[in-house]
């Protein structure tokens, strides 16, 4: 037993030490665990003092996977709100401080993270990246009265009845929907077939609108394939089955890795229907490797292109890639946006760094519904005071490795 | 028709399961140990091979011939730092060192080589189409069929013939008896962690070929499969280890096919549960009765 | 003080693990009560209950009983959804939280037991790693038969649907339109109403160790360590193996049901492939780190391999990293024969004794 009981202290001791390592060498940031807020703002620019109405410090607090399966998402959000932290805090004005957490995609633990960052003394939250755990947290921000704007989470659950959560990106329904009406009025006739991720909340979700939609405008679904975490490596039997029903367009409600998988497999089966995909889809063509004209021909409805020509996307795609080595995908996107809306609607609020989170959060509750951003993922995106987002959805279809508007 | 490429599907899935499962088998057979990092040793093996087919520039015999030195050398290091002084430990304690290993693996592979999941170029890209294009075969599965076959008859040939391979079979019966008959038994335990590592990368190379896709947790899924895989066949058993790999293989493309996607993976545990119940050590597992 | 010495050593630790629990339950709603607990740890305080409830249960099985499970988190997936299911539906019939909460921890108690039964009959035929891999086999079915079940209630009771095609959505349960969805297949339950608390955690972790410490040093607790130190030797003597190990196992799986219950109802969202195989693994560490059969080595393993990750924190990116390292570095130190023997000098009375691990 007393073996036992030392090997506690050891582990215990060794954390303490690398505790101690880290606090030491890193960059100074809050220690996570019991100091008080007030002790960490060590890394602000001279003056806090508010300039003009809104101004300030602010806390922003981000939450998403950065480790494990999901860990491309919240990577991809996290370095995206930097890139507009940053961006922001050139421009003098209203400063933030950002701080991003691991949920490893997991409810639980993005509960934790989001305590954490309380302990931190975060104002307001971008995130959490995914579904499952913004609803988790979602519940967690409503008790608190803190403000979340979440850049990806996209079921209607994460922000039904809070009135202070926020969507960046499209909800479920309306890219099911959206889908449905786009292939019934501009492909009418198809014969449908569809592969989704039946684990996955947000693939579950986008398919279930589909299919209701469908329905009602009369598009005829002859196949449906599932496939869970642990299968999405082999779709073989999944392309067989639809390829056998003389289904012509695949629909895929999914993310763009397995995507690649069933582009792929379809290819070496010699099945060529049209596919058509949905924001999950965008960020295929940057995979490392990735032969693009297996994509050839491949349709979606996306808020967000990293080859469109306007300035801003631009800027903030040369960004991107010059610190991280890689094309931003939507995510990334969402990301980003997600800070700028944040930095209207407190400038719109007229709040100050030293307001509280539940002040900051009435206030940006109040003026959401009334202003209009510009973003990469949209053209003046205004909002409901449910928190869903509204911005029109862009079909586009991948011709010679680049998006095309039909 | 149809069956017929359902059955194929399921035979390449089952003949990438079974060349894991040889590498588990032989580990557990030997050393006693559920070797949970032999997943991520996979894993490994995909990324070694990507970057030498991508970066090197070299070929697909080549970049499977590093992935197998890079392997090997990371499987006897795994052995001597985190198994070796567990030797004479309880068998559980060996277990979550294993679990911690792979652990360690992943997240290793995830700061080295990102989230952002790549794409693997196949080592043999082309399909065989049959019945006017009804039909067709990935080279690949051909490949992977051929490569399960050829190791599993070395590996027979290996443990049958040569004194290693006996040393191995000694060890693996009685340790304290091997080690009176002079064998070195440290030694050929690590000696068997190296071929299940360099098993395991060739495993990678042609999981990832098939897949056409890789990230720091390509390995844990087929890890767990291709355990269940090894014990359906009778673990510690060479050619338990492919038959049940490639029945595991063919029972889940079935499955998926005709029954349920939704319940896939389950139909597949189901039937396992049911063949132990029957045979208790497996499809060619030995029953060897507790002595009194 | 004459009548404490005359106390066995297993009585003595069993009272110092009670008297422990309740003076870290003192003091952590002491220090929670008077702010100086942070957020960070308030919010974990339910979860580590819920796991040190799975740990010490699962205790019972790998420890006491002997006999490896990879599945247990299937256990507390069953009684985390008919928690909620329970919990859930009795919304306007049982007005009160804490009597739903009860309810609820009972309901999935009573699950995960039946669900402990039916995979006891094959599991318990088997030995070894066959059996290790059978409950692992069991918990990804679990998984993947709740990853089918749609649940939903109205005012004419519950509508259940198992959506084996996988073309059956929320809508098909022909709910009326006051309906709620409980249960959305992969989705999981979503909008779960918060009903655990620290205290309740507290009970049910005071439950879990009434039971498993009598079970343990009760007539049926000494059959089944018999079973584990000799099966042969135990049956010899008229041991009814299936009858004890099947106690044990229906024991260990009702107790992680209910700390699924709870643990189901402190989130408002829960979906079933969080109960996958690396939190039946996670479980199994604690076990393992806290000493096969010392129920306060579990406790306080749990409770300490809960915080490790969320303290390394700091390290953002190579949190996980670290956590592998410290979890190699333990198993290698506790193991090791210099440091074994460097110890084992600080207890010299009781070396004669035969560690129950």
């Amino acid at each position: 037993m007393m073996k036992k009981f030392f090997g506690i202290l050891l582990t215990l001791a060794m954390v303490l030490s690398l505790a101690a390592c880290g606090g030491s060498g890193g960059s100074g940031q809050a220690d996570g665990s019991g100091n008080p807020p007030a002790s960490t703002d060590n890394n602000q620019p001279g003056g806090d003092a508010p300039s003009g109405s809104a101004g300030g410090t602010f806390k922003l607090g981000g939450v998403g996977p950065l480790t494990g399966d999901a860990a491309i998402y919240g990577n991809a959000a996290m370095n995206g709100a930097k890139i507009a932290v940053d961006e922001i805090n050139a421009l003098g004005g209203i400063q933030f401080e950002f701080k991003a957490e691991d949920d490893v995609a997991d409810g639980e633990t993005s509960v934790n993270a989001y305590n954490t960052l309380m302990d931190w003394g975060m104002q307001v939250l971008v995130g959490p990246v995914t579904t499952g755990a913004a609803i988790a947290v979602s519940a967690e921000i409503y008790n608190d009265r803190v403000f979340a704007l979440t850049p990806s989470a996209s079921s209607t659950d994460v922000i039904s009845g809070k009135d202070n959560m926020f969507q960046v990106c499209f909800t479920d329904p309306n890219q099911g929907v959206g889908s449905a009406d786009y292939i019934s009025q501009n492909m009418p006739g198809a014969k449908v077939g569809i592969i989704y991720r039946n684990d996955d909340a947000y693939s579950q979700g986008i398919r279930d609108t589909f299919v209701a939609e469908a329905g009602k405008v009369g598009l005829e679904i002859v196949s449906e394939g599932t496939f869970t975490k642990d299968t999405q490596s082999d779709f073989s039997v999944q392309l067989t089955d639809a390829k056998s029903k003389g289904a012509d367009l695949i629909f895929l409600p999914t993310y763009y890795q397995p995507n690649a998988v069933i582009l792929n497999q379809a290819k070496g089966m010699g099945y060529a229907p049209t596919f058509f995909g949905v924001d999950g889809m965008d960020g295929i063509l940057a995979m490392p490797g990735f032969d693009t004209s297996l994509a050839e021909g491949v349709m979606l409805l996306t808020p967000f292109s990293a080859d469109a020509d306007d300035e801003r996307t631009q800027s903030f795609v040369a960004k991107y890639n010059e610190l991280h080595g890689e094309t931003p995908n939507q995510f990334a996107a969402d990301g980003y946006d997600a800070v700028y809306i944040i930095y209207e609607a407190l400038q719109a609020a007229g709040c100050t760094g030293d307001m509280s989170a539940e002040e900051i959060c009435e206030a940006i509750v109040a003026v959401m519904p009334t202003i209009s951003v510009d973003g990469l993922t949209g053209q003046g995106m205004t909002w409901a005071e449910s928190g869903e987002v509204s911005k029109a959805p862009m079909a586009v279809v991948i011709k010679d490795g680049v998006y095309v508007t039909p | 028709m149809e069956f017929l490429s359902y059955l194929i599907s399921g035979i390449s899935l089952g003949s990438i399961y079974a060349i894991i499962a040889l590498g588990y088998t032989m580990v557990y057979g030997i050393a006693k140990m559920l070797n949970f990092a032999h997943g991520d040793v996979i894993m490994i093996g995909g990324y070694i091979s990507l970057i030498a087919m991508t970066s090197l520039g070299v070929g697909g015999v080549t970049a499977t011939l590093l992935a197998m030195v890079v392997c090997t050398v990371l499987g006897i290091l795994i052995e001597g730092l985190a198994y070796k002084p567990l030797r004479g430990a309880p068998s559980l304690a060996v277990l979550i060192t294993a679990i911690g290993v792979s652990y360690f693996l992943q997240n290793a592979a995830l700061q080295i080589w990102g989230a952002n999941p790549r794409v693997y170029p196949s080592v043999a890209p082309d399909t065989w189409k049959l019945f006017d294009g009804q039909l067709s075969i990935p080279y690949v599965s051909l490949l992977t069929v051929a490569a399960c076959i050829v190791i599993m008859i070395a590996l027979t040939l290996f443990t049958g013939k040569t004194k290693m391979g006996k040393a191995m079979r000694a060890c693996s019966e009685d340790k304290g008896a091997a080690q009176l008959m002079g064998i070195d038994v440290n030694r050929t335990i690590s000696m068997t962690f190296a071929i299940g590592s360099a098993l395991a990368a060739i495993a990678g190379v042609l999981l990832c070929s098939y897949n056409s896709t890789l990230m720091p947790t390509t390995g844990s899924m087929p890890g767990i499969k291709a355990f269940t895989a090894a014990v359906f066949g009778g673990i510690g058993s060479i050619p338990g280890a492919f038959l049940g790999g490639l029945l595991l293989g063919i029972i889940e493309a079935m499955a998926k096919a005709y029954i349920s996607m939704q319940l896939a993976n389950s139909i597949v545990f189901a039937v396992l549960i049911i063949v132990l119940l029957v045979r208790p050590a497996g499809l060619l597992g030995k029953y060897v009765p507790e002595k009194v | 003080m004459k009548k404490l010495k005359s106390l066995k050593t297993t009585t003595k630790v069993d009272f110092a693990t009670y008297l422990g629990v309740i003076a870290a339950f003192a003091i952590v709603s002491l220090l929670k009560n008077g702010g100086f607990l942070n957020r960070s740890l308030t919010g974990m305080l339910v979860p580590i209950c819920c796991y040190i409830v799975m740990a010490v249960s699962l205790n019972l099985t790998v420890g006491i009983l002997g006999e490896l499970s990879l599945g247990h988190a299937g256990f507390m997936s069953v009684g985390a959804f008919s928690g909620v299911i329970a919990a859930m539906s009795l919304q306007n019939a049982v007005p009160l939280g804490w009597a739903r909460l009860v309810i609820a921890l009972a309901a999935g108690a009573a699950f995960a037991a039946l669900a402990g039964f039916i995979v006891g009959v094959p599991v318990l035929r088997l030995r070894g790693d066959y059996l290790a891999i059978v409950t692992l086999a069991f918990g990804e079915i679990i998984k993947e038969l709740i990853n089918c079940l749609l649940v939903g209630c109205d005012e004419n009771g519950l509508h259940i649907a198992f959506n084996i095609s996988g073309t059956l959505t929320i809508d098909d349960l022909g709910m009326s339109p006051g309906g709620t969805a409980i249960i959305k297949g992969a989705q999981g339950a979503t909008g779960t109403e918060k009903l655990a608390s620290f205290g309740a955690g507290f009970i049910l972790v005071m439950l879990t160790l009434v039971i498993v410490l009598n079970l343990v040093r009760s007539r049926a607790g000494r059959a089944v360590m018999a079973i584990r130190d000799n099966r042969i030797a135990a049956e010899s003597i008229g041991v009814n193996i299936t009858k004890y190990k099947m106690i044990a196992f229906i024991t260990s799986a009702a107790l992680a049901g209910a700390a699924g219950a709870l643990y189901g109802l402190n989130y408002s969202s829960l979906a079933a492939s969080k109960f996958d195989f690396n939190t039946s693994i996670l479980v199994l560490v604690y076990v393992v780190l806290g000493g096969l059969g010392n129920i306060w080595g579990s406790i306080i393993a749990a409770a300490v391999l809960y915080i490790l990750p969320e303290a390394l924190r700091q390290f953002s990116d190579y949190r996980m990293l670290v956590y592998a390292i410290v979890l190699i570095l333990v198993m290698l130190a506790t193991n090791n024969p210099t440091i074994k023997n460097f110890l084992g000098r600080f207890k010299p009375r009781r070396s004669h004794r035969k560690e129950a691990a």
